[in-house]
């Protein structure tokens, strides 16, 4: 079933903030916080442990089973 | 009189106060409690970005950076390479690079783990951190994070939350005497009287949170507050009279009615 195999490879898994997160394949960094409606300017992330400066996320493009960390402020002493 | 800048780093504020920002009911209360205290710098915890409810208001959106010194912590925190994941994403977050070094040794009292606390504090300050290590009321504690390079060293008046006011004001004193960078009481502060008390003995500044978020009224304890600071700092400059046993009359001892 050849169609059906290229649908499932065109969808990757990441762990985003610890829980499994289904994206389409070769997304960019900035084009998942595009979707998951966040500001730049409120957030950092790290992928697999090491923190991504902002002017890399148009560049790193997302791979199966990615982990992902992403922060922002709360209230806090 | 002139009072001299309180200064941080490279960076000079106006207020000696510090406020927390947990434990407010809304952001709403966070902003009005925080401009009332008149505080020029506001901590903040880091953690992860609720996915699921994407709707929800960012802190920063009622905090404007531009108009107040953001200080991350790293409250949460058991070991140094905890605390320095956090540190460098918090820094990524644009906000700048003052942080404050919490990490915690023990779950019941919250107090610090020294140890831990200063080897982290020598790695973030090589990575060009503004390091404001959370520290026990310890001298030597206090001086080994400024030899690692520590911008301000900040002692607990008492355990976190506690209120229970300035537990050891000598060992605050020794601490004042000997740095040679900035004395932040943290921690410990219940009411007004005890963070005069704090700036009476010399300190540089007070941190707190609890003391105002947890008030019944917290914007109204967030103005004693920053009374308090200004009150005991001028009378800290203004300098004190001596404790004496006996009285000294106040009143002329001549020209009594006879």
């Amino acid at each position: 079933m050849p169609s059906k195999m290229s649908q499932v490879s065109s969808f990757i898994t990441v762990q985003l903030n610890g829980e499994p997160c289904r994206i389409e394949g070769d997304s960019s960094l900035s084009a998942l916080i595009a979707r998951l409606n966040m500001k730049r300017g409120r957030i950092a992330v790290e992928l697999n442990g090491e923190v991504v400066p902002k002017a890399e996320h148009d560049k790193v493009v997302l791979r199966d089973g990615d982990r992902l960390e992403i922060i922002n402020f709360v209230g806090g002493g | 009189m002139e009072d001299t800048p309180f200064r941080i780093g490279d960076r000079t504020f106006k207020s000696r106060l510090i406020v927390g920002t947990g434990k407010y009911k809304d952001f709403a209360e966070t902003r009005r409690s925080v401009e009332e205290s008149g505080a020029d710098i506001v901590t903040v915890a880091v953690r992860r970005v609720n996915i699921t409810d994407r709707s929800k208001e960012n802190l920063l959106d009622f905090l404007d950076p531009a108009k107040f010194q953001i200080l991350p912590n790293t409250a949460g925190c058991y070991t140094a390479e905890e605390a320095i994941r956090t540190c460098r994403l918090a820094r990524e977050v644009g906000v700048g690079a003052m942080v404050k070094l919490e990490i915690i040794g023990d779950q019941k009292t919250l107090f610090p783990d020294v140890p831990a606390t200063i080897e982290a504090a020598k790695v973030l300050v090589k990575e060009g951190f503004t390091v404001l290590p959370y520290v026990t009321d310890d001298p030597v504690a206090c001086k080994r994070l400024e030899e690692a390079g520590c911008a301000a060293v900040m002692p607990l008046a008492a355990p976190i939350g506690s209120g229970l006011g300035i537990r050891n004001p000598y060992n605050i004193r020794i601490i004042i005497e000997q740095a040679k960078v900035p004395v932040i009481v943290d921690a410990g502060v219940g009411t007004a009287s005890d963070a005069a008390v704090a700036m009476e003995l010399g300190c540089d500044g007070v941190l707190m949170n609890t003391a105002i978020a947890g008030a019944r009224d917290p914007i109204a304890m967030a103005r004693a507050m920053r009374l308090a600071i200004e009150a005991g700092r001028l009378a800290y400059t203004a300098g004190r009279i001596e404790r004496k046993l006996y009285a000294t009359a106040s009143s002329p001892l001549t020209g009594l009615i006879g």
